[in-house]
């Protein structure tokens, strides 16, 4: 019998008061894989992540994980709370959003502290989330006096001091500069094979980069899922869902030529 | 509108200044958090409770020569002006209302400056420098965030201690939002704005900031959920008691104790 996927989606709608934004999507995500879900703003990628984090439930249609609903009903149990919580982490596109501590040591020990370990093996586990992520020196700086590189990676601390199974990432590189986004880029390379890792963005690099497989939403619905390669050879496809933008220029014969252009 | 909010997140910007600097080398930033805000509570509450004037005059010299020492007299100093203006003028009345012998008349009007109004004023301006100087310690010494941690050794509510702080941190996130929203405003508008336009635009952006906090605190809400918080409030403290805090804090309770016990005749 084969194993469940990490998570399964069927025929799954989630409605936002002012617009659908998904709409009867089915997808499964195997264990130990790393997805990339593309698609353009308003696409329906974040709320994706957030069904998949168990922050809000479809309106129709079911999310399973490893078999098992993810339904209110089961999160009102606090022992598949916590056991969700500590195999599932989530980092949030906005650090203001997901740094809500005093200090970057409070942040990351929140977590544990949630899941009711000893003070000893928080004091531990902190230690060695800082240290692997390289910002032992920032941790009694208070979260909004750090750079947006510092402030993705104490995110990243805050989430794998529970090491989590599953990762899932809005935009982790959005607004960061080169040298951040390439932090963020080996961090994950050194995820691939031990973690499923889901990760959301825009940029087709860094989905080359990492994901094995790409889903590519559009308005909602699931336009196209297949090995990355192949999603990103589909020039077509790319331009329909605004992943690259049309580039036109002028030959010196006069002639003028478009065509997509993508960045990477 | 935008002066105040300039003023506030200038006055922010040295309160977070100040707090890196709670962390930086002197003599009392290496104590452990729960002893300052122990000691210099029972130090507070001693010059507050003394009627000898020497004994506030001793607990203030104390309050100087732990600031130089640790470094952070100057930004003390500036609150000195402040503090002795304001009891100034509070106790200006008592200096010719309170009945006494009279020492001197003051010109023009013929009030009298009774020995003690003048005694009672000098007092008062006394303890609210010495306390003020002894608050002001604490709070440049100690990093906001452990300074919070420790008011649990007074029983304060853990939901409190994260309460106040989580409001610190946001103060800073949704202050740089609405800066960032005038500026905004202020690239795009030419010419001078009437009052009642203004008054517009401040009700707007009051609005707006209203909505994007309400955003954010969702926002919170559910990476706090994500990270496994159901309602109940956790806290950590790594405080550890060392040989130094333990000295620190008996030289806290001598002091006080000595401060208690001669300060209580006048």
């Amino acid at each position: 019998m084969n194993p469940p996927p990490a998570f399964l989606l069927a025929d799954v709608s989630f409605r936002y008061p002012e617009a659908l934004a998904l709409d009867a999507l089915s997808l499964s995500i195997a264990p130990g894989e790393c997805v990339a879900v593309l698609g353009a703003n308003g696409s329906g990628k974040s709320t994706l992540l957030r069904l998949l984090a168990g922050l809000c439930f479809p309106e129709r249609g079911r999310v399973e994980f490893f078999g098992e609903p993810l339904t209110e009903e089961a999160f009102a149990q606090t022992t598949f709370a916590h056991s969700f919580r500590r195999r599932v982490g989530i980092i949030f596109q906005n650090p203001d959003a997901q740094l809500f501590n005093a200090t970057v040591f409070d942040e990351v020990a929140f977590g544990p502290l949630q899941m009711g370990w000893k003070k000893s093996e928080i004091l531990e586990r902190v230690h060695c989330a800082l240290a692997d992520l390289g910002i032992e020196a920032l941790k009694d700086r208070p979260p909004h006096r750090l750079s947006g590189g510092e402030k993705k990676r104490v995110a990243l601390a805050s989430v794998l001091v529970l090491d989590p199974e599953v990762l899932l990432l809005d935009e982790p590189t959005a607004a960061l500069d080169p040298q951040s986004q390439g932090h963020v880029i080996d961090f994950l390379f050194g995820c691939l094979g031990k973690k499923t890792v889901i990760t959301t963005t825009h940029s087709l690099e860094v989905a080359q980069e990492i994901a094995d497989r790409c889903l590519v939403l559009e308005n909602g619905r699931l336009a196209a899922s297949g090995p990355t390669a192949g999603i990103l050879q589909d020039a077509d496809l790319l331009e329909r869902t605004h992943l690259v933008h049309v580039h036109r220029h002028r030959h010196p014969s006069g002639a003028v030529h478009s065509h997509p252009h993508r960045h990477y | 509108m935008e002066k105040t909010l300039d003023r506030l997140a200038g006055s922010l910007e040295r309160a977070a200044r100040a707090d890196e600097a709670g962390g930086q080398g002197g003599l009392l930033q290496p104590l452990d958090p729960r002893v300052k805000l122990l000691g210099f509570l029972g130090l507070i509450f001693a010059a507050a409770a003394s009627q000898r004037l020497a004994v506030t005059a001793a607990i203030f010299a104390i309050g100087v020569i732990l600031a130089r020492t640790s470094r952070v007299l100057a930004p003390i100093a500036r609150l000195w002006g402040g503090v002795l203006l304001f009891t100034g003028a509070v106790v200006l009345p008592a200096v010719v209302l309170t009945p006494g012998h009279a020492l001197f008349h003051i010109p023009w009007t013929g009030w009298p400056v009774t020995d003690h109004g003048l005694q009672s004023a000098v007092g008062l301006i006394a303890r609210a420098l010495a306390t003020a100087t002894l608050a002001a310690l604490l709070v440049l010494t100690t990093r906001w965030g452990p300074l919070l941690k420790a008011l649990r050794v007074l029983r304060v509510p853990m939901l409190l201690v994260m309460l106040l702080g989580m409001t610190y941190r946001y103060l800073f996130v949704l202050l740089g939002v609405a800066h960032a929203f005038f500026e905004t405003r202020r690239a795009r508008t030419v010419g001078r704005l009437t009052e009642a336009q203004r008054r517009q635009m401040a009700v707007s952006s009051a609005a707006i900031l209203l909505s994007k906090s309400v955003q954010l605190s969702g926002e919170v809400y559910e990476a706090m959920q994500a990270r496994g918080f159901r309602g109940e409030v956790c806290t950590l403290d790594a405080f550890r008691f060392q040989r130094r805090d333990w000295c620190a804090l008996a030289m806290f309770a001598v002091i006080t104790l000595a401060a208690f016990g001669w300060g209580a005749q006048p």
